[in-house]
């Protein structure tokens, strides 16, 4: 019998410090998977965020940097201008991307920076106790919307990949989720792509990766994953919101 | 032929891998690992087809399929 599914090269043998059902650890294992497929590892540098996946620079068996808050796309872009040759990935939560760092992935977005961008969205600051982040649902209970996010005083959940996609810069933009295989099966094709079209030097790319927070949202993994399914992907929609044509 | 194998002490007792498997042929442990965590583990390893969907769920890369 041959191994037909392990651990890939591109992640240390480290046990992820990630709560039991969070999402980070399968988006981890996607990432590392396409760095092995490509074989592009040892060529690498990731930029890891202030968030749970602070650590990723611990589990990725990579070149990593750890950025400032909401600072990683900023660190990214210096890496690849000053290293072209190199494969330059951002891991950044939506308390990193959408809030502190919203000013860094727009204008890097907007500057066409060929980096990737790998953007868990999960509704919430996770490592920081449950707080509100720009993505948090209308409605949803968190540590500082107790009675539910009111766009009245606290806007709209910003919808990160649509919005980027309008910039002029960007090469692809996908929504992926990983409740369930199929989805998972769709999110590493859309990982794929992404560093595809950094490899093709076609541009910015980024896929934004729906995922849960089962300690925050107060729900076991599974019931995470359904609530999931329920409420986020019907305002978050799943799919490509921007391709070039030879990585589509 | 299919198997898998469950590392237990990576293993998080998130039960995710349960309504994974299209077999219903994974369930948990009633003995703790080293962290506490109530492991996962197969029964009826002749019904595994190796889809490893299983595997594709677990945020810990606890499980290793083979064909
Ligand atoms: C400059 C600065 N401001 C605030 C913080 C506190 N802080 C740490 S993590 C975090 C938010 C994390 O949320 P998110 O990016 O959504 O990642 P998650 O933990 O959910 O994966 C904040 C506000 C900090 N470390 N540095
Ligand atoms: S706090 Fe939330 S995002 Fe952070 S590791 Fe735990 S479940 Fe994952
Ligand atoms: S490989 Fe497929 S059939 Fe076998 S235990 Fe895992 S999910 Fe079930
Ligand atoms: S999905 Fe992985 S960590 Fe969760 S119970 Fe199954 S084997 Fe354990």
């Amino acid at each position: 019998m041959k191994k037909v599914f392990g651990r890939p090269k591109s992640l240390t043998k480290d046990p992820f410090t990630y709560c039991p059902g969070c999402h980070h650890g399968i988006a981890h294992r996607l990432v590392a998977e396409v760095l092995d497929e490509f074989g592009i590892r040892e060529k690498t540098i990731g930029i890891s965020p202030v968030g749970c996946a602070v650590f990723t620079y611990a589990f990725f068996d990579c070149d990593m940097i750890c950025a400032a808050h909401g600072r990683a796309p900023s660190v990214a872009t210096g890496m690849k201008r000053s290293k072209p040759d190199s494969i330059v990935f951002t891991y950044q939560g939506d308390g990193d991307l959408a809030a502190i760092g919203m000013g860094e992935i727009v204008h890097t977005a907007n500057r066409g920076e060929s980096i990737t961008v790998i953007f868990i969205n999960n509704a919430i600051y996770g490592m920081t106790g449950g707080q509100m982040a720009p993505t948090t649902l209308v409605g949803q209970v968190t540590q500082t919307s107790p009675y539910g996010r009111d766009p009245k005083t606290m806007g709209y959940p910003i919808k990160v990949a649509e919005m980027l996609s309008t910039l002029k810069g960007v090469a692809y933009i996908s929504r992926v989720a990983l409740s369930k295989p199929a989805y998972v099966l769709k999110a590493k094709k859309a990982i794929r792509k992404a560093f595809q079209s950094q490899i093709e030097g076609k541009g910015f790319s980024l896929v934004e990766i729906l995922s849960t927070c089962p300690t925050n949202w107060g729900l076991s993994p599974i019931e995470a994953s359904k609530w999931l399914e329920e409420n986020m992907i019907p305002y978050y929609p799943l799919g490509e919101f921007k391709t070039p044509e030879e990585v589509s | 032929m299919a198997k898998i194998v469950v590392d237990e002490e990576r293993c998080k007792g998130c039960e995710l891998c349960i309504p994974a498997c299209p077999k219903h042929i994974m369930v948990m442990s009633k003995k703790f690992n080293k962290k506490g965590y109530y492991p996962a583990k197969q029964v009826k390893p002749e019904e595994c087809t190796g889809c490893a969907f299983c595997a594709m769920v677990c945020p810990d890369i606890a499980i290793e399929v083979f064909k």
